[in-house]
């Protein structure tokens, strides 16, 4: 970490959003994560996509555990409004806020602590709902806040810093997620930012729960010869199955997508995501035959990235439950609180 | 693009835009930053070292370093250099302990130089400690060629000029004052090892319109009148005043005027302002004083009335200007008249050589210039050489320190029997400013302190005596803020490609995004596609070898870095360092030192 503040000093020809913001105005305070860690990058890549989705800061909600990765949400969007949980505890307030006000823009970020181990319960019912927000895992394989022992996602043989051997097999947050029905599953890697703004700028315009599980490596404890969460190891072992580009609605595509391995998917609000297919075969719209090939993958220390899984139409959460079209938070205290006499009729049915 | 070879000299030199732009190559951050510790002396010697006359330079230096600096292209205003540099002579403590010492066994070898003025100072500064015998040769009763004759004691005390001379002079300078030398001829036959020519440009340029004789009593060449009044010929002058020209000397002529009882001044330019020559600060100081600055004035004829200038006549020009700014026509709408009691002309000045004979071998091109070699200073006679605005026309006086520095070199270099064109080459040393856990031995946190206005004596005092210096010097709270505007561009991000491991810690932190790691290419496509694109063609791209996963290479757009370190603070394996680079910019000390070396070699 640094004790040194980013200067508020910033490149005098810095682009602007259709706000009149530039990336800078979409920072937050000073990172205290070691020098190097990946979560910084991810941060990063949030703040380019805040900026390129032109979203106003007052309409970003940013929710978090415990955990490195739960630090960040400080990092990016000052303005927003921004929740720290009890650990592994996030989805539960994210259901609460964005059950009131389903107009904002939500964005989880999460770590495999904090999400496969004391909070799987939490983050497989926020996916069961389809809650409309976006779930970011920042995945490094290890407990860094309490130096270094192996999380859940971490792999069979990987070692520790000090050579301990992990012998327990990983809960793949990408497989749990389709097997669960999430609509909108990506994978994606800090080092890459190409691959994975696209993917965050889809993930908030998508309508659902969108989850991005981002290989993160943990430049302390887990950046070491024999750990299979390295800098050099991700290099070396991760494939590109997928990518997306995020084309926004007012945007007119220019790339040329006509070749027979583009798929433009239409998001709701008219936005697309063109999905480039790039490993051989791979069909990011085939649940069953993506899950085979992602599990093929891993057999052989290969992690499929990009846009794995995006399926259609499937109802989130406010749907579901047949919830007003208006954000609670703006329906008049009478009319959502209809008084003890209408709640005194509603029991006694059940008498 | 191949990587970027640091180890060149001029690499970051050229990082440090204010020491590239200096032609005595000054290390303007090195002596900031000791102006920020309260070590003035220190400063000053870092100064002296570049360009000799600090005090001097600090107030009526032309600064190519200020619009040259960084700080200028992230925001607005450059760091106030020049004036920093007054700050460490003002302040400084005695230094003459710390001079070079002039070795009582002379080696022999006879240096004349003639003309007392910068460049010619230089040059004895850098011989006498080396055993070389000065003799100086001086036309007028006092040293200091056109910085005394030339710049206004109201902007250059007497006491400053004096003082800096005497560090030269009272080392064992043979001073030879109102001895002017009419012939070169004779010179050479006194039998000197070396000739140094540093007499400057002292002819001002003629203006021969009609009324020029009939008027000539109030008509004046501006670089002469001001020599008048330096010394104490000239105390009067009338009432109303015509500058005709619009560069340095007319500013000095405008505001000099006012000193000596003109109360109506006017500055005559034939074209727009986005065409004087003048400075920009030397323009705002004489607006200050309410001189009025007149555009599109071309002088026609000087107006005779019984015998006596009565004003002058002017064509009231239009001009058109294409989209690039240039003229590409002019028009003259009406004729004008502009009533004046005198006419001061500063169009220009050259340098001149009717003491030199022909025959001698020293040649001259069709304008009088005499023929020069732009790196060792040598005519086509050898051992006689020139420096200072006699070489190649009028300058500034930081160009005349740097050719004494050069000529010095090649002075010794004939003296000692080498040739002048064998010199010592530029380096460049490399040093590491990492102290410990988050601590670099530089302010590195960027401060965005504006700059400092230098204050000013009241419009009503300065008036009142033509040697009452109107800038009083920066504060103790303007230099403590203004030192902090620097961005220590000689601290440099200095990057080792194998040891990086791509994690994206110095992009993501880097606050004006001068870093990107990206496939490489051609110097024209890269530009186009870095994180911010790189518009400033004259800012170098520094890039890196292969990055071992991926092959990218590491781009960095050194047009805005602000030299804060935390693309060094935020990397964890310490690809990037802040290291600050001492540019060795050869002097004839060094050329000796050189010598000795190879003969120790060789015995």
């Amino acid at each position: 970490m640094t004790f040194m503040a980013k200067p508020k000093v910033r490149h005098p020809s810095l682009p602007k959003n259709s706000l009149g913001l530039t990336r800078r105005d979409y920072e937050g305070s000073m990172s205290t994560l070691c020098a190097g860690c990946g979560h910084d990058s991810i941060t990063a890549a949030i703040i380019e996509s805040c900026w390129g989705l032109a979203l106003e800061p007052q309409n970003v909600v940013k929710l978090s555990g415990i955990g490195c990765s739960s630090k960040t949400t400080a990092y990016f969007v000052g303005g927003g409004h921004g929740f720290n949980s009890v650990h592994g505890r996030m989805p539960s307030i994210a259901m609460g806020a964005n059950a009131a006000n389903r107009d904002l823009t939500y964005i989880g970020v999460s770590g495999d602590g904090d999400t496969l181990s004391i909070g799987l319960g939490q983050f497989c019912h926020a996916i069961r709902r389809n809650l409309n927000m976006l779930y970011i895992i920042e995945n490094n394989g290890v407990y860094g806040l309490t130096k270094g022992q192996f999380s859940a996602s971490a792999d069979v043989g990987t070692q520790a810093k000090k050579g301990e051997v992990n012998r327990q097999p990983p809960i793949d947050p990408v497989l749990l997620a389709m097997t669960l029905g999430a609509p909108f599953v990506a994978r994606s890697f800090s080092g890459d930012k190409e691959q994975l703004v696209p993917l965050i700028q889809a993930g908030m315009r998508h309508r659902g729960f969108a989850i991005i599980d981002v290989l993160s490596p943990c430049v302390t404890f887990n950046d070491h010869e024999g750990s299979t969460k390295s800098y050099a190891y991700t290099r070396e072992h991760y494939d590109a199955a997928v990518n997306a580009d995020f084309i926004p609605f007012a945007r007119e595509i220019t790339a040329d997508y006509s070749a027979g391995e583009s798929l433009p998917v239409v998001l709701h609000d008219g936005s697309r995501i063109v999905l480039k297919k790039i490993a051989p075969g791979y069909d990011p719209t085939d649940r069953i035959a993506a899950m085979a090939q992602i599990q093929a993958g891993m057999q052989k220390q290969e992690f499929l990235t990009g846009m794995l899984y995006l399926g259609r139409g499937d109802r989130e959460f406010h749907d579901l439950n047949d919830m007003p079209q208006r954000a609670l938070n703006s329906i008049p205290y009478e009319q959502l609180t209809p008084g003890s006499r209408a709640m005194d009729k509603i029991l006694a049915r059940f008498r | 693009m191949e990587p970027t070879n640091t180890g060149h000299p001029d690499y970051f030199h050229k990082v440090v835009d204010c020491q590239w732009a200096c032609p005595a190559h000054t290390d303007v951050p090195e002596y900031i930053r000791l102006i920020a510790q309260g070590r003035f002396t220190d400063a000053y010697m870092v100064n002296r070292h570049s360009n000799v006359f600090p005090g001097i330079l600090g107030r009526v230096c032309d600064r190519p370093c200020e619009p040259a600096c960084r700080r200028g292209r992230i925001e607005d205003k450059p760091v106030a250099i020049c004036r920093l540099k007054r700050v460490a002579a003002d302040h400084r403590d005695d230094v003459v302990s710390l001079l070079p010492k002039t070795p009582k066994r002379k080696n022999g070898k006879r240096i004349a130089c003639i003309g007392a003025g910068c460049a010619s100072l230089t040059v004895a500064n850098d011989l006498l400690p080396l055993g070389y015998e000065i003799t100086m040769f001086e036309q007028w009763g006092q040293a200091g060629g056109l910085m005394r004759t030339n710049i206004p004691s109201f902007r250059l005390p007497a006491e400053v000029l004096d003082e800096e001379i005497a560090l030269i002079v009272d080392r064992g300078v043979d001073l030879r004052l109102g001895a002017r030398i009419d012939s070169m001829q004779n010179l050479l036959d006194e039998g000197y090892d070396a000739v140094f020519v540093g007499t400057g440009a002292p002819k001002g340029k003629e203006l021969d319109l009609p009324g020029r004789r009939a008027g000539a009593a109030n008509i004046h060449i501006g670089i002469d009148w001001l020599e008048s009044i330096a010394f104490g010929h000239i105390e009067s002058i009338g009432r109303r005043v015509l500058i005709i020209g619009v560069g340095n000397t007319a500013m000095d002529c405008c505001r000099s005027a006012l000193r000596l009882g003109a109360t109506d001044v006017k500055v005559m330019a034939r074209k727009p302002r986005q065409y004087f020559k003048a400075s920009e600060w030397e323009l705002e100081d004489a607006e200050e004083e309410r001189v009025a600055i007149v555009i599109n004035h071309s002088p026609k004829r000087f107006v005779i009335e019984n015998g006596k200038l009565t004003g002058m006549a002017f064509d009231v020009l239009e001009y058109d200007l294409d989209a690039g700014g240039r003229i590409t026509g002019e028009r003259v709408l009406r004729e004008e008249f502009v009533a004046a009691d005198d006419v001061i002309l500063a169009i220009g000045q050259e340098n001149a050589f009717p003491w030199i004979e022909s025959g001698l071998g020293i040649e001259f091109d069709k304008w009088h210039v005499p023929t020069v070699d732009l790196k060792t200073f040598q005519s086509t006679r050898p051992g006689v050489f020139f420096g200072g605005d006699s070489a190649f026309g009028p300058k500034n006086i930081i160009w005349a320190v740097e050719h004494g520095h050069q000529a010095a070199i090649s002075i010794h270099n004939h003296c000692q029997g080498k040739s002048v064109a064998d010199r010592l080459a530029p380096g460049v040393n490399l040093h590491s400013r990492k102290m410990g856990m988050h601590e670099w031995s530089y302010a590195n946190d960027y401060n965005p302190a504006e700059r400092r206005l230098m204050p000013h004596v009241s419009l009503k005092e300065r008036f009142k005596k033509i040697d009452i210096e109107v800038e009083l010097g920066f504060t103790v709270e303007q230099v403590a803020a203004e030192v902090q505007r620097c961005l220590n561009c000689d601290v440099q991000t200095v990057f080792s490609a194998k040891l990086c491991i791509e994690c994206d810690a110095c992009i993501d932190i880097c606050p004006v995004d001068c870093l990107t790691m990206t496939p490489n290419g051609t110097e024209a496509e890269l530009r186009g596609r870095l994180k911010a694109p790189a518009a400033n063609l004259t800012q170098a791209l520094y890039v890196s070898e292969p990055l071992k996963f991926t092959q990218r290479v590491m781009v960095k757009d050194e047009d805005l870095c602000v030299h804060c370190g935390l693309c060094a603070e935020r990397c964890p394996t310490a690809a990037w360092d802040m290291q600050k680079s001492t540019i060795l910019w050869p002097q004839a000390v060094d050329e000796a030192e050189a010598d000795h070396k190879a003969l120790a070699r060789t015995a």
